[in-house]
């Protein structure tokens, strides 16, 4: 699974995957792409027994890191803070000789079952997606990471199919411009999500 | 010839050091070993102890009582109370049956009633010594036959005390009995000497359930481990004398001590302290059975004691035999209860003395019946020998010629062996409600798991036929897990070549084992104690003062490590050097990699570095 010329590794994160349909359609949008190493950690440790040397060499070995999964409480799944708290170690991801993740891409790929009206100042959850992502943003600052704006479903429960369909194409096009251009960048205060710039920007340019 | 404590003890002991342990690596056990000392030093051959084997053997008999002492002490109340059935109607049976069959063949060979009965009596009762300790040496009592035939014994412990009460009955009138007994209740009628055993056997059960627990802990407190050892041989001589008192068996009444101190916590305490006792008592008196065998008397009448012993011996064993098949025991359970039982036991030389001092039997016919007794003990273990060597193999073969019953289902999953192991991967799987085709070799095991409604098919699974009628065609899974490793093995690889699409999940019992699956293509293997081992492992550390998630975490770190040492040094396993120095080096790392999964548990002290920080912060 792990692929050393891959550069995109996507840290995927569901605890119910056998009830999930958007993750499961984003996920077989990208299991099988080139140069992508899907990482499936509820699968990998559902003892939440993380083997941290083995995490950070997959770190070491991708370009950029996408973390896939629900929005769970206004945040992850248990796992991968879990992850968070064990993998990104002072000398390694941050602090003195933690320089191993200077400069690649963090992206946050999200579902929610709340619409995007739901969040803004006026809606049921009062903040925007965005705001709740703000300690995983910081995250990435702390570790000199490039932090892109999230790739978000929203509607999960509802979302039609033909919705679905094209929000996991969307997806398979992200991944793949990560893939293909590392060096893209993407002005955090530009987009709320990464969606939009997507949409704006067509296939294959630069 | 008069000899001297010291003497006799050193003769004794020296025949036991040496003919114990030859007997042992003999495979002999250690009963038969005693037995044979015994033979070699009595009268017949060295002559080294002479006519006080009689009273050394009456001495040593307090071993049987210890020995039902700490049967007792391993009974809880609650089993006992389910054995009920086996003691009343196996043991009952037993006794009348053999009793019965015994007398008939004495009154054909023209013998009175009142004598008949007297033999009859005498000679229905087993050893409950020789069976007992042999069963027990080849771990044997636990299993069902060994209960049965414990069963038995209890109940004939219980028939000797009307036996001897009936033995003066059968006197000629006139003649007292030789042997006095000492019966305080003896003069009273009937009805208060049942109340009175009724009060004793109350007291024995109320005093060990309320008394014991404050006496003990105000002895232990002392700290003086002999004196508790003096307390628990207090115990049981106590009730001895208590018993004797008042005419009842004291291995009875031990037995009844001995189950109600069954849930103490004193018991373990007290076994220790009563099992070398015992050893050495049931040792002398085996020795002492051995040299009181008169060979003289089987020189001078060969024919007639080779027809007493064989004759004693077929009766029991067929009687038996029958009652097994009556009681539904499976042929090799009513085969190994049968043989264990089938001799003569050490209350018959009681009973014999006790009806030639009552003058109910002459001496001419009891001395040629004692020996045969002896000698019929001397048989039991040699029996039992035949049947683990050549019976108990022979009835696995046996066995695996019963036709394999035809099945009729296609399920995802082939369970082999729904043993301890099988039935809880079984159970789960089921509980998530995938049906599965169980599998197993032991009918036993198979009658068992059928009274919970489980539906196991007999057969052998390392046939190619039965695996192939089990669906292993179109299952998904199968799941190995006898605890047969050279099975496991077999059949692994009779899938592996004929099913290469099912993925085979196999019960290991070592890493040689794991190897010879992994040489074999398995590639999911299961140390079957590792992860009980390293539970264990990881409460030890709890208790030692680890918060449980770091425990849980070093013992992750240890299992992922272990795990990925085993598969690392496939390549060395069979070069023992470098298997030694590979596993040398790897443990080294193992050391360094818990090291730092220490560091990183905390995430407060260590994975946040917080003294790295403090550091950082004040540049």
């Amino acid at each position: 699974m792990s692929n050393s010329s891959a550069s995109v590794l996507i840290l995927f994160a569901h605890p119910a995957l056998e009830k999930s349909r958007v993750n499961r359609a984003l996920m077989e949008a990208v299991r099988d792409l080139d140069g992508v190493t899907f990482h499936d950690l509820y699968q990998q440790y559902p003892d939440f027994h993380i083997d941290v040397d083995r995490e950070q060499s997959l770190l070491r070995q991708h370009r950029s890191v996408v973390f896939q999964h629900p929005l769970y409480w206004y945040s992850c799944p248990a796992l991968v803070k879990e992850w968070v708290d064990l993998v990104l170690e002072y000398g390694f991801a941050y602090g003195e000789g933690g320089d191993v993740l200077d400069g690649k891409h963090w992206l946050s790929a999200i579902s929610t079952a709340g619409t995007l009206r739901a969040y803004c100042e006026k809606g049921s959850n009062q903040y925007t997606i965005r705001e709740f992502l703000r300690p995983f943003e910081q995250s990435a600052l702390l570790c000199n990471m490039r932090w892109l704006p999230p790739y978000v479903v929203h509607n999960s429960q509802q979302i039609s199919d033909p919705e679905l369909d094209r929000a996991a194409e969307n997806y398979r096009r992200l991944i793949e411009r990560l893939r293909d251009r590392p060096d893209v960048s993407v002005p955090a205060g530009q987009h709320s999500y990464i969606n939009k710039w997507l949409e704006q920007e067509p296939a294959g340019g630069n | 010839m008069a000899h001297g404590f010291f003497y006799l003890a050193f003769i004794y002991l020296v025949a036991a050091v040496i003919s114990v342990p030859v007997a042992k690596r003999l495979g002999l056990g250690s009963v038969l070993g005693y037995l044979f000392a015994g033979v070699i030093i009595g009268p017949f051959m060295l002559g080294l102890v002479g006519q006080e084997v009689g009273d050394v053997m009456h001495f040593a008999e307090f071993g049987v009582v210890m020995m039902l002492f700490l049967i007792g002490l391993e009974l809880k109340p609650s089993r006992l109370w389910r054995l009920r059935g086996p003691i009343l109607g196996l043991g009952g049976l037993q006794v009348l049956l053999t009793t019965f069959a015994l007398t008939g063949i004495a009154l054909y060979f023209g013998l009175e009633w009142k004598m008949a009965l007297a033999i009859g009596m005498s000679l229905a009762l087993s050893s409950t010594a020789i069976v007992l300790q042999s069963l027990n040496e080849k771990g044997l009592l636990k299993t069902s036959a060994g209960q049965s035939s414990f069963s038995v014994l209890l109940f004939q412990d219980i028939a000797v005390i009307p036996m001897l009460a009936l033995l003066p009955l059968l006197a000629a009138p006139g003649a007292t009995p030789a042997i006095a007994t000492d019966n305080v209740l003896a003069g009273l009628p009937g009805w208060q000497q049942t109340l009175v055993v009724l009060l004793i056997v109350g007291a024995i059960i109320l005093g060990g359930r309320f008394l014991t627990r404050p006496v003990f802990r105000f002895i232990a407190a002392t700290r003086l481990r002999e004196i508790f050892t003096a307390a628990a041989l207090l115990i049981v001589i106590g009730i001895t004398l208590l018993m004797q008192s008042i005419g009842l068996s004291p291995a009875l009444g031990t037995f009844v001590a001995g189950v109600v101190l069954a849930e103490s916590e004193y018991r373990h305490e007290l076994e220790a302290d009563i099992e070398p006792f015992k050893g050495l008592l049931l040792g002398v008196f085996f020795i002492s059975v051995g040299a009181s065998i008169d060979f003289q008397l089987l020189i001078d009448n060969p024919g007639l004691i080779a027809a007493l012993v064989g004759g004693l011996v077929a009766v029991k064993l067929m009687i038996l035999l029958i009652l097994g098949r009556l009681f539904s025991m499976s042929l090799s359970d009513n085969l190994l209860f049968s043989l264990a039982l089938a001799q003569g036991g050490e209350f018959a030389f009681v009973l014999l003395a006790f009806a030639a001092g009552a003058s109910v039997l002459p001496t001419s016919l009891t001395n040629p019946l004692v020996v045969a007794v002896a000698l019929s003990m001397l048989v039991t273990p040699l029996l039992l020998l035949f049947h683990e060597r050549l019976l108990s193999p022979m009835m696995r073969k046996h066995r695996e010629r019963r036709e394999p019953d035809a099945i009729d289902e296609d399920n995802p999953v082939i369970i082999v062996g729904y043993g301890r192991f099988g039935q809880i991967v079984g159970r789960l799987l089921k509980a998530q409600g995938f049906s599965i085709t169980l599998l197993d070799h032991d009918s036993s095991q198979i009658e068992l798991v059928r009274k919970f409604g489980n539906k196991v098919f007999y057969g052998d699974a390392a046939r190619l036929d039965l695996l192939i009628s089990a669906g292993a065609a179109e299952a998904r899974l199968l799941v190995l897990a006898i605890d047969d490793r050279n099975k496991v093995l077999e059949i692994a690889a009779l899938a592996r070549e004929h099913f290469p699409n099912l993925t085979i999940l196999a019960r290991a019992f070592d890493r040689s084992h794991v190897y010879k699956l992994m040489t074999v293509g398995v590639e999911h293997i299961y140390r079957e104690t590792f992860r009980s081992a390293l539970e264990m492992g990881t409460d030890a550390l709890q208790h030692l003062g680890y918060r449980a998630h770091q425990a849980h975490r070093l013992a992750a770190a240890f299992r992922r490590h272990d795990e990925a040492t085993l598969r690392e040094l496939y390549p060395h396993w069979g070069d023992e050097k470098k298997y030694v120095f590979h596993s040398h080096q790897r443990a080294e790392d193992l050391v360094r990699l818990l090291q730092s999964e220490e560091r990183r548990t905390h995430p407060k002290d260590h994975a946040w570095a917080i003294d790295q920080l403090r550091e950082d912060s004040r540049d």
